[in-house]
């Protein structure tokens, strides 16, 4: 798009045409007031107070779109007269609760309110009844609601699942005779906030939806509120602790907001997680599954100096997951290349096997992919991970870049998900054999490549095949006919018959025999009849595209090939990839250290169980740090390293410590924020000197990029194997929607039972109800636990969770691959 | 606002003026002053007077704290209260926290959370009275007219930190009844003029 320029109250500002007015200002901070508005979702023109000048005539900011040589005006006596209205508007019937009310202080009601000076009243209307609605994690007042839409935007342009709408409010009409003495916009705005209010869109008693918590933080007054977070502080008393989300590898920005715990007790608590909603939306394990701090009291000498004495004498083997950061993760490296140790972590060894056979024929180190490009996409394909579940921040870039940029998409895999479904008219879900990846993979470079390898396109070129097909077809033909005609003749005003031959058009239906193109991959991946029309559809206008890959590629018993496809993406294709680590840092563990694939005789486990165990869980040898009691770095998905604050402190050891003892040197585990290796795209800066925040026109302002190199490729890839049919009942290795490991689960909004969860589908198929007991068995496990429907999954396949220690789930599922064939019967 | 107070040069009733002796116009007059201070024996008339009023009973200045108190006035600014509302006996304040915002001294804080009737409630209130500088922005932002300023000054303690809690600070419920709950006239209450100061608001009703 070009460059324009636009000059808002005389000041000249660069803008790309057909950004909206708004973005702009605010990007030149310059001040528009504007209610309804959420950045990268559509403008509803609910509120109208962004309402300027273009050229002299009106206009909403939020919705002008650029252009070059624009005049605007924000501010005159007219505007000052409609925003004071509106405000005054807004402000009628409004509960006067400030003083109880959990949006003190950060209301933008009540920063409105007095940014236009409203200290009287000039309108009135009779007000209804408006009772609050309790909605599990989510509070609704309507009667502090001011109908904006925020909450029914994000929803569906943000988050895809469209769970809110406005519904009638029942209420008065606004008086006629009111249109010539209100304002214009002002007596606009009052007409639709009259008539509405917040709704659920099922019309179901409760939010039926995964409970994200979106709304309520886009509600710019106390109407959606957290329902733990109810008149627990004042808003100010809270101090902002900028941190990384630690359950995903999103790590989006979000702020710890603690205090004191009570009068009695002056220890910190996190009261809530904040966030900047205009840029970076959070998931419900974000939000809420904040308070899992491990708390200790003192210092465990006697612990500390067992597991010290281990390292020395016995440990050969460190087992470690990928919730940790970037710096811990260089603290064992360096153990490692001092001592020796093995360093064994199944995720990120699977994630980095698999990013090495990618840069190997994609030619760069890196995905080039993130989800910036995935929302500036308008045609994503999410392939090999359950999207929602296991990244819904990928899930919301994919629903966004569908509803922003009228895109489509294609998500394959085998598991249904209604969620997903709902996203858009133009997204086509395709549930596959499990197995087929590298079919798809396949697919995908038969589709869209260009210039491919000549043994890639010739391995293609046999799937094709001619077949003849007969077809209907309509065929026009002019035929003649001889009609007869009565006459008069002009002189002798007599009637005379006459022959007369015309031509006409008729169409008929012919039976004709065609050549198509049939492509063997379209069964193999189970495509369905109309892909061909609904892809063409699909890609009619698309010029920027997306595919995000998942876990289950990584884990896949063709893994290093899908990784070589999906490399041959990235680079015969139009397509970014962007490969989601399938833990918080696995892609910063994967680059940070040497991982081996078998462990030895004694192993150290830090959150894993092992012969000796470090536990920020609470649960092992020694206490360690849990994620929200330390600082450090996280490397994200979007190859961006950004820095965690300490929210609360933690009166133990940490690894650090043991470091330490054991030789290594440095005063804080941020000291080795600087040596994070440069020869794998990390900087050499100092934690200290890294920022975490998004400034005003939506820059990513966190920590740094990591650098992205090019590597010699060698394009070599291999013919599809067939992978042994998984029969019986399939279970699938994940979380449901808000958990994502044991961390999560022992936060306290979040804390639940681990089960098998199913569809309705499941539970008819086996004549089952929701509560009742399983087993679940194969020749080498067996596991008995209760199912749980989840109303958003659709299809046969259940799925297994890991969040809940107390379920041995991995033994079905032995050689890492996430699905397992097992029989599923009802016990008592 | 009457200005006839200023006007009003002389003295207030209850002053009594006396008319002063002339001053020594030269050196022989003022002689002739000392010569006769000395001889009227001025010094002993004063030590008569000290032994009688010493002798006189009932006749001492001195108040004796702490068996006896000065009446204190209704705007000091001493220990804190929390007060109730006068209709329905409850507490008045509604946690709104804007006193623990402003206290400059940062001594105030409170706990709160979602009663069983969906209201806010105060369960614990705290005052550090060893930190509180008795500037009272804390009564005078209230709007409840919840935290006043009482007249008890008496806040010795042998540590530093001296927390009054709700329990301590809260009117009891037989003050309350025996109506002894006393409004405060100083900061953040209401001036007499109040009303003038409120507008109209139309009401659709
Ligand atoms: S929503 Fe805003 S204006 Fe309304 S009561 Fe709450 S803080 Fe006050
Ligand atoms: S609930 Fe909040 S975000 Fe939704 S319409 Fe009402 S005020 Fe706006
Ligand atoms: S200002 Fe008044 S009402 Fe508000 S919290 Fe303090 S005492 Fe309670
Ligand atoms: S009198 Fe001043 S210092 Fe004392 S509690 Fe009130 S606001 Fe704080
Ligand atoms: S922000 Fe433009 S109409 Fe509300």
């Amino acid at each position: 798009m070009s460059e324009v320029i636009v000059n808002i109250n005389g000041k000249e500002c660069k803008a790309k045409e057909g950004e909206y007015i708004l973005n702009i200002a605010r990007a030149n901070d310059i001040f528009i007031p504007a209610l309804c508005y959420l950045t990268n979702c559509s403008p509803t023109l609910a509120c109208r107070l962004c309402l300027v000048e273009i050229d002299g005539k009106r206009a909403y900011s939020c919705n002008a779109k650029a252009k070059d040589g624009m005049n605007v005006i924000t501010d005159n006596e007219e505007i000052q007269k409609e925003r004071r209205a509106i405000m005054e508007i807004y402000d009628l019937n409004h509960p006067l609760e400030c003083g109880v009310c959990d949006q003190s202080g950060e209301c933008e009601l009540q920063n409105y309110t007095l940014e236009m000076g409203v200290d009287s009243q000039s309108y009135c209307i009779k007000d209804v009844h408006r009772p609050a609605r309790h909605w599990g994690r989510i509070h609704y007042d309507p009667s502090l609601c001011i109908v904006c839409e925020r909450c029914v935007t994000v929803c569906k342009d943000m988050i895809g699942e469209a769970a809110l709408k406005t519904v009638p409010r029942g209420g008065d009409l606004v008086d006629k005779e009111l249109k010539d003495t209100t304002p214009k916009d002002a007596y606009a705005m009052w007409n639709k906030l009259q008539k509405s209010i917040i709704g659920i869109a099922s019309g179901e008693e409760s939010l039926d939806c995964t409970q994200c918590g979106e709304c309520t933080a886009v509600c710019p007054v106390g109407a959606l509120v957290g329902t733990n977070f109810q008149y627990k502080s004042n808003a100010w008393e809270l101090k902002k602790i900028p941190a990384s989300n630690p359950h995903s590898s999103d790590c989006s920005l979000l702020y710890y907001d603690v205090k004191h715990t009570s009068i009695k007790d002056s220890q910190e608590k996190i009261y809530r997680v904040n966030s900047d909603f205009n840029y970076a939306p959070l998931h419900a394990a974000a939000r809420y599954g904040y308070d899992f701090e491990n708390v200790v009291e003192k210092k465990d000498e006697i612990a500390f100096a067992k597991v010290i004495d281990a390292l020395q004498t016995k440990v050969d083997t460190i087992k470690f997951n990928s919730f940790i950061t970037n710096e811990e993760a260089l603290i064992l490296q360096k153990l490692k290349e001092k001592y020796g140790y093995k360093l064994v972590n199944e995720d990120a060894y699977a994630f980095g096997e698999f990013l090495n056979s990618f840069s190997q024929t994609s030619g760069t180190s890196l995905y080039n992919g993130d989800l910036k490009k995935v929302r500036d996409s308008n045609f994503v394909i999410s392939f090999g991970t359950h999207l929602k579940n296991d990244s819904p921040n990928s899930g919301y870039a994919l629903n966004n870049a569908l509803a922003m940029n009228k895109g489509a998409g294609l998500y394959f895999h085998p598991l249904g998900d209604k969620v997903v479904q709902n996203y858009s008219k133009n997204i086509t879900q395709i549930s596959h054999k499990v197995g087929a990846e590298e079919a798809i993979a396949y697919l995908i470079l038969d589709l869209f490549g260009k210039d491919l390898p000549l043994h890639v396109s010739e391995y293609l070129q046999t799937f094709h095949s001619t077949v003849k097909k007969t077809v209907k077809q309509e065929v026009k033909e002019t035929i003649k006919e001889i009609v007869k005609k009565v006459v008069v003749d002009e002189e002798s005003k007599e009637e005379k018959e006459i022959e007369e031959e015309v031509s006409k058009v008729v169409s008929k239906m012919v039976d004709k025999e065609i050549e198509v193109d049939q492509n063997a991959l379209f069964q193999i991946a189970g495509l369905p009849e109309d892909f061909q029309e609904i892809l063409e559809k699909y890609l009619d206008k698309k010029d920027t595209f997306s595919l995000i890959g998942g876990e289950d590629l990584y884990t896949h018993p063709r893994s290093q090939n899908i990784a070589k496809l999906l490399g041959l993406i990235q680079k015969h294709t139009d397509f970014s990839v962007l490969l989601i680590p399938s833990k918080t840092n696995t892609l910063g563990v994967s680059l940070i250290c040497d991982l081996d694939a078998q462990g030895g005789k004694y192993t150290l486990g830090y959150n894993e169980k092992a012969d000796i165990t470090l536990s920020a869980l609470g649960n092992g040898d020694l206490d360690m740090p849990a994620l929200n009691q330390q600082e450090g770095t996280f490397t994200s998905m979007n190859k961006r390293v950004v820095p965690t604050n300490v929210a609360l402190s933690f009166k133990g050891y940490c690894l650090n410590d043991i470091a330490n003892a054991l030789g290594l040197e440095a005063e804080f585990t941020i000291d080795y924020t600087k040596e994070l290796p440069t020869d794998k795209g990390f900087e050499q800066k100092e934690f200290d000197s890294l920022e975490n925040e998004f400034d005003n026109s939506g820059n990513e302002n966190r920590g740094y990029s990591l650098h992205v190199k090019d590597t010699t490729s060698d394009e070599v890839v291999e013919n599809i194997e067939t992978v042994d049919v998984l029969d019986g009942d399939i279970i699938y290795l994940s979380n449901p929607v808000h958990q994502f490991s044991p961390f999560t689960n022992k936060a306290h909004q979040l804390n639940e039972a681990g089960a098998l969860y199913v569809s309705t589908e499941f539970l008819e198929a086996k004549g089952l109800n929701a509560g009742d007991m399983v087993k679940i068995y194969n020749q080498n496990a067996s596991l008995v636990v209760a199912i749980k429907l989840d109303q958003m999954l659709e299809g046969k396949i259940a799925y297994l969770p890991t969040f809940d220690t107390k379920l041995d789930v991995k033994q079905f599922f032995a050689d890492g691959f996430r699905f397992a064939s097992v029989s599923i019967e009802g016990a008592k | 606002m009457s200005l006839e107070q200023f006007k009003k040069r002389d003295a207030t009733p209850g002053y009594i003026y006396f008319q002063a002796e002339e001053k020594p116009k030269n050196a022989w007059e003022a002689f002739k002053r000392v010569v006769r201070i000395s001889i009227k024996g001025e010094l002993f008339v004063g030590l008569w007077i000290v032994l009688r009023e010493m002798i006189t009973k009932g006749n001492s200045h001195t108040v004796q704290y702490p068996a006896e108190k000065l009446p204190i006035g209704p705007r000091y600014r001493a220990i804190h209260k929390l007060l109730r509302l006068l209709e329905s006996e409850n507490e008045r304040c509604i946690g709104c926290g804007l006193c623990e915002k402003i206290c400059i001294a940062n001594c105030i804080r409170m706990d709160t959370r979602l009663d069983e009737n969906g209201r806010k409630q105060i369960t614990e209130y705290s005052i550090n009275f060893g930190r509180c500088i008795f500037c009272g922005y804390c009564a005078e932002v209230c709007p409840e007219l919840a935290i006043v300023h009482s007249g008890d000054y008496e806040n010795a303690s042998e540590q530093r930190a001296h927390y009054g809690l709700k329990e301590d600070m809260l009117t009891p419920l037989d003050t309350f009844r025996a109506k002894e709950q006393k409004e405060f006239p100083g900061f953040g209450a209401l001036s007499e003029n109040a009303d003038s100061f409120v507008k109209k608001t139309p009401l659709a009703y």
